[in-house]
């Protein structure tokens, strides 16, 4: 690589030019930033600004640019050359628009700039331009696990798209439950009547594809490596084991119904006149259109109760705490069932809110035309016998009574086949992984065999706004293994799902990261002769990216990093790196800053902040004219999971006053986007006290808050709180 | 002139909210070149003036933040603001979009000082907070506002303060001579996300929403916590600016009502139960929030919220069809009416403000996209009837969630995919 030569670009556009003097930020850039070219301009994004960089980079030979101007959020595409390091001193957002005009704080603004220009010209010196991962595959078939409706939905778009796709099926056939049901819920209009499930084309287009190669009666006994260069071992039908190479991964794996022998109070399993929703489906079937006859005694059915939320929506211990989402829909479908063949059955759903959101309220409708009853109450009883009473507590009338029906169907709730609860499960000895029954993918990563569970058993993403945000890189879930969900809803998220396995290959083949950071071509590497085999980067990666070799030292998937940074944060010895974002581009940052002696009343305060929300909340702060300490230098770090102690530390002692740490919501609803961050640096500043006491500091010069992208007022408050506080208690002594 | 290099390899991409995002997004990090077209002046739709997400209550803007992020970074993302399609004309992988664009009257060199707001006299109703509260005629419809360029109201173009604002601007930036474009894109394949709407409460007659100044709707609600907000972020009520604490929320406002919007919106009672949260925020034990429901939809997972919502005494749930509203006059106060069908109660209950948790339909009817694209009998795209090569991503397809929205948009994303990966492979 060419050497670095740094082009330093001050900006005098917005004010900067009558607030700052721009000169002197100049002459610190050369001479204290070691910035070859430095050049002023009166308006720095315009285009002869931008092409004035760009002949320095082409002619120049200017390969690191620091734009001393606004905010690295402003102007991002203007400044975005490639091949080239690119710092942002945040000169406008950063100082002009957060401190007064005044005439008497001149000299602490201009400090300020001066600073930012000394600690972007800093990180540059020590960033390098990022490469990208060279340790890539390029495999970019996908597989599928499941074969329902779900994972041959997701096998089909892939293929369509032009990748190919392994689909393995554990059982003998493809289609899943949704194979075992005589109809479907309408997904057209006018959604009034039960259709067709489209089980049988969807078979058939899988058997017709030859892009789509099938393993049925087949489990996965292992899973390595890293999107883009995953293997999987397949065991066969014939017994065997096949192994295969694949790009990306979706899990498919689907549900188990809840087992309503769990449910004796409502007559399962005392008597065979209670079905399940699948049952009914069976009874259905084997009517085929003829009257429904009961399991008992094959009389024909002429009435029927639908108890909803069976075992669902309950707190009892054993029972499903949330709702299946479904099921109301398939009652009424199910009810339709019996009066389509004959509307003089007695057909009664029982339920407590029913849910049929959008146009499900018309099926809701038809519903209700065609003479089904609803009931708002709670089942408490089914009492065997050849004439069945459910014993109900009806909420309208606000009294118990009893219904009275040949047959009685439980509309129980999905449970997720998401495999071992890597969170519950001891993880086995790396190395020593042996394939587990219950285990879907039975992965060989270091956390463990499957996928991190969200909650209720399911794998779901735990972003609203980025519901494929998974936490293992290239393997997705689709379907009702990730949520509970109906047919239309797996079929949309099956089809998302492809395209994201799609991404993940594309990105994995060019060295990109994924989301969040996605396109980033930097990926961390270690210092193998300085590492002390820890295992805390191991351990607290967010992703399961970093494995352990055979001699105990972290083995880096790169292809599965998310580039958060975690790791670095966690490397007690400070071996771990990212070619753009290091121990020290960061930490020449903090030490960049030109430290004013005990006694001139000018503290410094460091504020490390979540790039994503709180420095956000800061410049947004900027741009509504709210105002904090000048005495403040903030450095945007890409979580604050990344944020090593040793730059609290080397803060305090090269003489900073207060260290202020920002970063997202933790605990359950974290919104921390690299999951695991913002906890991690609370936990180890948790233990910062210590070190205070050590070098003889007040405990309150270091503040670690969640800080959320819409404290665009407490941010400020924040600091300037730490700024009052110093005043209190004084200067650092540590000053040199 | 707009410079938009498109072929028929490229993905249009119709609305700039959250579902068009993503589609765009996911696309282009597949390595697609998309146009992303939004009317407005900013991308973001109706989920950058949300307060908070149910059920996590998270901003927003932080997701928003991610994919802005995305956005700059990708050279294969155009985005077009201010912007329209006018007609599709053409086939499957071959399509011609004609798109008006309307003048921003400020151009690429606006750095987001703010100069020109603060010369500019003239406010406006701000559209950002659905009407309420003033904005300058020149403005950033809020500080996450991207493209970060400011927009001249063209009501202020032949008045002193359009001069005024010209001047202001020392890069030239405002430029009071810009023209309405008309442009024509060839585009292999489309998806539509023109999101929705709130339905018009003033329709829902017996709710005085036009009357009252103390009913408004579920989305007035969420912009009230905005502490830039038309309130500053209090939660105080419209006609005295009363601190609101006893807050009742009527759901299916408009939606299930064959009078109305015959589908069901969906997010209303996750929003309620969210907004619920905001009144407690804000008066702690001295909130009191009634919800009044037909069913509380808290499909799947939401449960969990439901019952946390439920176990706080300060929340009231009455299963009923609130019959009417009046106002007690001397206070201002609207007095809920109807029958508690628990029990058949009837009830006349006042509260200090009250929130339509109103219904949601599309922005667009999809039946006057284009011929070929067929809308179902709410306006939303037929999933089962669109061409093949016009896809409906978020709510212009259905009434959905966020979550549900984005999985969608990301499915709509793949499907333009094949389309112009179809056309790839035959012009190979």
């Amino acid at each position: 690589m060419a050497d670095t030569k740094i082009g330093a670009y001050i900006c005098k556009g917005c004010g900067i030019g009558e607030r700052l003097d721009t000169a002197q930020l100049a002459m610190i850039a050369q001479k204290e930033g070691k910035a070859q070219v430095v050049r002023e301009h009166e308006f720095l994004c315009n285009s002869q600004g931008v092409e004035m960089i760009k002949n320095d980079i082409a002619n120049e030979g200017v390969n690191h640019v620091v734009i001393a101007a606004c905010s690295r959020r402003s102007k991002a595409e203007t400044f975005n050359f490639d091949n080239v390091a690119i710092s942002r001193a945040n000169l406008r957002e950063g100082v002009i628009w957060i401190t007064p005009a005044d005439d008497d704080k001149k000299e602490i603004v201009q400090e300020m700039a001066a600073d930012y220009v000394r600690m972007g010209c800093a990180e540059s010196l020590k960033m390098q331009i990022p490469a990208g991962n060279p340790s890539h595959g390029n495999n970019k078939r996908i597989l599928v696990v499941g074969g329902g409706v779900s994972g041959m939905t997701a096998a089909i778009e892939a293929s369509k798209t032009g990748y190919d796709v392994l689909l393995v099926e554990k059982t003998g056939s493809l289609g899943g439950w949704a194979a075992k049901l005589h109809k479907r819920v309408p997904n057209t209009e006018p959604y009034a009547n039960p259709m067709d499930t489209g089980v049988a084309d969807l078979i058939k287009k899988i058997e017709s594809d030859k892009h789509i190669k099938v393993h049925l009666n087949s489990t996965i006994t292992k899973t390595s490596g890293a999107p883009g260069q995953f293997s999987a071992d397949i065991s066969t039908e014939s017994g065997g084991t096949a192994t295969e190479n694949i790009g990306a991964i979706i899990m498919a794996s689907g549900f188990t119904p809840y087992d309503m022998n769990k449910l004796p109070h409502l007559g399962a399993g005392k008597s065979k006149d209670v079905v399940d929703q699948l049952g009914l489906e069976a009874l259905a079937k084997a009517a085929n259109g003829g009257p429904i006859k009961r399991p008992s005694d094959g009389k024909i059915v002429s009435s029927v109760v639908f108890v909803q939320c069976a075992g669902q929506r309950s707190d009892k211990e054993g029972e499903l705490p949330y709702c299946s989402g479904h099921c109301c829909n398939t009652s009424i479908k199910q009810a339709m069932y019996f009066k389509d063949q004959n509307k003089d059955i007695d057909t009664v759903v029982m339920y407590t809110d029913l849910r049929t959101p959008g146009n499900g309220e018309d099926f809701y409708r038809s519903a209700q035309k065609k003479g089904v009853i609803f009931t708002k109450g709670v089942a408490s009883e089914v009492v065997p016998g050849s004439e069945l009473q459910v014993k109900f507590q009806d909420k309208i009338l606000n009294e118990d009574a009893i219904a009275k029906a040949d047959l009685v169907v439980l509309a129980t709730g999905q449970v997720a086949n998401s495999g071992v609860d890597i969170e519950q499960v001891p993880q086995d000895e790396p190395g020593k992984w042996a394939a587990n029954k219950q285990s879907v993918l039975n992965m060989v990563y270091r956390q463990g065999k499957d996928l991190p569970l969200l909650k209720h058993g399911f794998n779901d993403s735990h972003f609203i706004c980025f519901p494929y945000e998974t936490r293992r890189t290239g393997i997705y879930t689709a379907g009702p293994v990730r949520r509970p969900m109906d047919m239309v809803q797996a079929i949309e998220d099956a089809t998302g799902a492809a395209l994201k396995a799609i991404q993940a290959v594309e990105n994995a083949s060019l060295g990109r990261a994924a989301h969040p950071r996605s396109g980033d071509l930097s990926f961390p590497t270690f210092r193998r002769e300085g590492c002390t085999q820890c295992k805390r980067c191991t351990v607290e990666c967010p992703f399961g990216a970093i494995d352990e070799d055979e001699q105990r030292y972290p083995q880096f998937n790169e292809s599965r990093c998310r580039r958060c940074g975690t790791c670095m944060g966690a490397c007690p010895v400070r071996v771990i790196s990212f070619e753009n974002y290091s121990v020290d581009t960061v930490g020449s940052q903090i030490k960049g800053v030109d430290m004013p002696d005990q006694f001139s009343e000018k503290p410094r305060i460091l504020v490390l902040a979540c790039e994503n929300d709180a420095y956000p909340a800061l410049d947004m702060a900027a741009m509504n004219h709210i105002q904090y300490s000048a005495f403040t230098r903030v450095i945007p770090v890409r979580c604050l999971g990344s944020i090593n102690t040793i730059w609290v530390t080397d803060a305090l002692n090269s003489g900073y006053d207060g260290v202020i740490l920002m970063g997202c919501q933790k605990g359950e609803n974290y919104q921390c986007h690299f999951v695991k961050g913002s906890e991690i640096a609370h936990t180890r500043m948790s233990k910062i006290d210590d070190t205070l006491k050590q070098l003889s500091l007040e405990v309150e010069r270091v503040k670690t808050y969640e800080v959320a992208i819409t404290d665009i007022q407490r941010a400020p408050a924040l600091i300037n709180e730490m700024a009052e506080t110093i005043q209190k208690i004084g200067m650092s002594p540590l000053k040199f | 002139m707009t410079d938009v290099v498109a072929t028929n390899e490229t993905i249009l991409v119709v609305g700039g909210g959250i579902s068009g995002m993503t589609a765009a997004l996911e696309a282009a990090e597949c390595g697609k070149d998309v146009v992303l077209l939004e009317k407005s002046p900013s991308l973001g739709g109706r989920v950058s003036q949300l307060y908070k997400y149910f059920p996590k209550l998270c901003h927003p803007t932080c997701g928003m933040e991610i994919n802005l992020k995305r956005i700059k970074a990708n050279k294969r993302i155009r985005v077009l603001t201010l912007a329209e399609v006018s007609a599709i004309t053409g086939k499957p992988g071959d399509y011609t979009a004609t798109i008006r664009i309307s003048p921003r009257y400020v151009n690429e060199h606006c750095t987001a000082c703010g100069a020109c707001a603060e010369a500019v006299a003239a406010e406006f109703d701000n559209e950002f907070n659905y009407g309420m509260g003033k904005r300058k005629g020149a403005y950033l419809s809020s500080a996450m506002a991207y493209p970060q360029r400011y927009v001249i109201d063209p009501r202020i173009l032949g008045t002193p303060d359009a001069e005024k604002a010209k001047s202001a601007c020392k890069y030239n930036a405002v430029d009071l001579g810009m023209k309405e474009e008309t442009v024509n894109l060839k585009v292999g394949a489309v998806v539509w996300a023109t999101g929705w709407k709130p339905y018009d409460a003033n329709k829902i007659q017996p709710y005085g929403y036009d009357r009252y100044k103390n009913v408004i709707t579920s989305v007035e609600f969420e912009r009230l916590m905005d502490p830039f907000g038309p309130t500053g972020g209090k939660l105080v009520r419209p006609s005295d600016g009363k601190e609101a604490k006893n807050v009742a929320f009527i759901q299916c406002a408009g939606s299930r009502d064959r009078n109305h919007l015959k589908h069901c919106s969906r997010i209303c009672c996750m929003a309620s139960l969210k907004q619920s949260t905001y009144v407690r925020e804000k008066y702690a034990d001295d909130a009191n929030v009634s919800i009044y429901y037909i069913d509380i939809r808290a499909i799947d997972r939401f449960e969990d919220f439901y019952k946390r919502i439920q176990a706080d005494p300060k929340v009231k749930f009455i299963k009923s069809k609130v019959a009417n509203i009046t106002e007690d006059k001397a206070t201002g106060n609207p007095i809920l009416h109807g029958v508690d069908t628990e029990g058949y109660h009837r009830y006349d209950n006042p509260h200090d403000l009250v929130v339509l948790a109103i219904g949601m339909e599309p922005s667009v009817d999809a039946s006057r996209i284009m011929p070929g694209v067929k809308a179902d009998a709410s306006g939303f795209i037929d999933i089962n009837a669109t061409t093949e090569a016009v896809f409906g991503a978020g709510c212009a397809s259905n009434a959905l969630d966020v979550n549900r929205s984005v999985q969608n948009a990301t499915a709509a994303a793949l499907r333009a995919i094949q389309v112009v990966n179809r056309v790839s492979r035959a012009e190979a």
